[in-house]
């Protein structure tokens, strides 16, 4: 009964995939609910892509459907993408904001013949669970490791890290860890914090009283990075010359305007920001800018879908409109552009994105507003914990 | 030692914020009886008034509070006439049902008309920076806000303990038409109490945004915190809050600065182990 079901449903998908000349793309991400800023930047990032690209590849027509999971939700996460696949007739599955939710999809794609364009959730894990995923945003061993090398350059050799207890903090943690001791710097103390702490205060006179010269960070963006940022102004590290380092999700773009004069200089590494400078990255934050309506709400989950689209655009000509997610995925192994984040390539082997990571410092423009300046650049960056999880 | 007083110190601050921000809920709760989930989203509500008014209106620090405080009793007075004054009485399922659907409408409308990025209350240059202690320093907002909690305190427990309004809220509060057969307008009685109730969770939002940034969801956020104040409080009691206040906060700045991979362990453990011994909060009245 099981293998009949699942028969028909093959059939089903197989036989409408291959005279559609409507290609349906189904978007998962968080459009409601207090990450809705980060699924606003998905639909952004993908509006500006169509704006600049047109919505027809080859003679087919490509319609997004969109479906909201406010919070991390993994079951949630898989009903929806069944429901995408099943009644819907997806032919791609994107987005996804949260690690979890993107984890939950992984088992169904071969089934479905659907491959998975994850244009956010950045633990490492995630492209080993499938061979039909394609990353095109980054992992956070990827954005943390360069800024052990900017501390080690920067002449500190002790350093405590101070990580939100959940996934990404912890990879972070590891990540800056295993970056820091290869530069020959001491991890003094590690600490987790729970996701939840609203006051610093007692957690800035542990780094005071832990002797380290600098500071490793990383929290969710939103709330709890402004009072981190404040807490270690107001509590004299700044004043008393502990560096800070942090991957850039900690100065994104939408905070910048609420941390202020807290953040300024901060160095952080990142893939991504606003300010780049390159013809590229002009076009697409003219376009996304357009298709967010407040430009002060851009931010870099945008330009995860971006590529994430031209990702897709590519693996439909190379199928020719036909679903074939194997086919699909092969063709885009090795693929190479310009991105507005700068050269990037999809990497055969992980099918994840290796791309430059920037060192950037918090900066005051001419107009009073604020942004990441881009000091330096660590090229060609693939993710490095890939490595570590095997 | 140093490290005692520093906790102390810290711990002294976090727990007069949180006095600031619950009272205004304590007072609902104890003296309306009124299972009051909205109370997060009036204070963030005053958040909003004192951030627009201070970076879109240019108005001073002292000028955006006190819009914020009247500005969110403004708002509150018709939800009060129109939906509150229904459920004085009813069921607690019934009061918590009714204004947690308050609260979801006003995270919508929050996030539709300013946007979901955070929003902060620039403070004045006086308020700004950090106060030398001698053997630390602080940010001078947390010795305001220590200041504030004091003096929020001592004015309640006057007004409540020493006037004859205060007088006439307790008799309305433990009967009232007893206490309206003798005269009292406890209609009137309950839409002041209702209105500084208000606006103390205005003012606890303003007071507390740099520790507690205002965005859409701050109403729901912060709720279990406030909820767990006024629980170990004992609802309605000054005193009682007070010392909810400092004692919750020197044991959770305490095990956040000794132990903090067990995060939030303590300050739950803590409130199990006082509303165990406790059952109606440290200073809670016998009904």
């Amino acid at each position: 009964m099981k293998r009949a079901i699942i028969a028909a449903f093959a059939a089903i998908i197989l036989g409408s995939g291959a005279y559609a000349d409507t290609i349906k793309i189904g978007v998962v991400g968080p459009f409601s609910g207090p990450f809705a800023l980060q699924g606003k930047n998905f639909k952004a990032g993908i509006d500006a892509y169509m704006a600049m690209h047109g919505t027809t590849v080859g003679d087919d027509t490509v319609k997004i459907i969109y479906r909201d999971l406010p919070a991390a939700d993994p079951a949630q996460s898989k009903a929806l993408a069944q429901e995408l696949v099943v009644k819907e007739k997806v032919q791609y599955l994107a987005g996804f904001y949260f690690t979890p939710d993107a984890m939950a999809v992984t088992p169904i794609l071969k089934q479905a013949d659907v491959p998975l364009i994850v244009m956010n959730a950045a633990t490492s894990a995630i492209v080993t669970k499938s061979p039909l995923v394609v990353r095109t945003s980054f992992t956070t061993w990827q954005t943390s490791t360069p800024i052990a090398k900017v501390a080690h350059d920067a002449g500190v050799a002790k350093v405590i890290s101070i990580v939100s207890d959940y996934g990404p903090g912890i990879d972070a943690e590891n990540a800056f860890k295993a970056g820091f001791e290869k530069e020959g710097g001491a991890v003094v103390e590690a600490i987790r914090m729970p996701l939840s702490t609203n006051d610093f205060s007692p957690i800035m006179q542990r780094i005071k009283d832990s002797g380290a010269q600098g500071v490793f960070a990383f929290l969710p963006s939103g709330p709890t990075t402004l009072g981190f940022v404040k807490a270690y102004n107001e509590n004299g590290l700044k004043a008393a010359g502990i560096k800070f380092f942090a991957p850039g999700d900690l100065t994104q773009e939408s905070d910048l305007p609420a941390l202020g004069d807290a953040a300024l200089g901060i160095q952080t590494t990142f893939h991504y920001a606003v300010s780049h400078d390159s013809p590229e990255n002009k076009a697409f934050v003219e376009a996304a800018s357009k298709a967010i309506g407040n430009p002060a709400e851009l931010s870099f989950p945008s330009v995860g879908a971006f590529d994430g689209m031209n990702v897709i655009y590519k693996m439909i000509e190379a199928t020719g409109g036909e679903q074939d997610a194997q086919k699909a995925v092969d063709a885009v192994k090795g693929l190479s552009w310009i991105s507005p984040r700068g050269p990037v390539s999809i990497d055969p082997e992980s099918r994840h994105i290796t791309q430059n990571i920037y060192l950037r410092e918090v900066t005051k423009a001419d107009d009073g507003s604020y942004y990441n300046k881009e000091i330096q650049t660590f090229e060609k960056q693939g993710d490095p914990g890939l490595a570590a999880i095997k | 030692m140093q490290t005692v007083f520093s906790i102390a110190i810290d711990a002294f601050a976090y727990g007069m914020v949180l006095f600031v921000i619950s009272i205004g809920l304590s007072v609902t709760m104890g003296l309306m009886r009124v299972v009051n989930l909205a109370h997060g989203a009036f204070a963030m509500i005053g958040g909003y008034i004192a951030s627009y008014a201070a970076q879109h209106l240019g108005l001073g620090y002292a000028v955006a509070v006190l819009l914020a405080v009247v500005g969110t009793v403004i708002i509150a007075i018709p939800i009060e006439r129109l939906l509150y004054r229904r459920i004085y009485g009813a069921p607690e399922l019934t009061q918590v049902l009714m204004t947690i659907g308050i609260t979801f409408c006003i995270i919508g409308i929050a996030n539709y008309v300013f946007g979901p990025t955070l929003k902060t209350i620039p403070l004045p240059p006086a308020l700004q920076g950090s106060a030398d202690l001698g053997f630390r320093s602080i940010a001078v907002h947390r010795l305001f806000a220590i200041v504030c909690g004091l003096a929020v305190a001592g004015g309640l427990w006057y007004a409540i303990e020493k006037t004859a309004f205060g007088v006439k809220l307790r008799a309305s509060v433990d009967n009232a038409s007893m206490a309206a057969a003798l005269g009292v307008r406890t209609e009137i009685i309950y839409a002041i109490s209702f209105a500084v109730a208000v606006g103390l969770a205005a003012f606890g939002g303003v007071l507390g945004a740099e520790l507690l940034p205002v965005e859409p969801y701050y109403a729901l956020r912060y709720m279990v915190t406030f909820l767990v104040v006024v629980s170990v409080g004992g609802a309605g009691s000054i005193p009682g809050a007070l010392l909810a206040c400092l004692v919750l906060g020197g044991i959770d700045t305490t095990g956040r600065y000794l132990m903090p991979e067990f995060g939030e362990f303590f300050f739950y453990l803590a409130v199990i182990a006082i509303i165990c011994v406790f059952p109606r909060g440290l200073a809670g009245r016998a009904r």
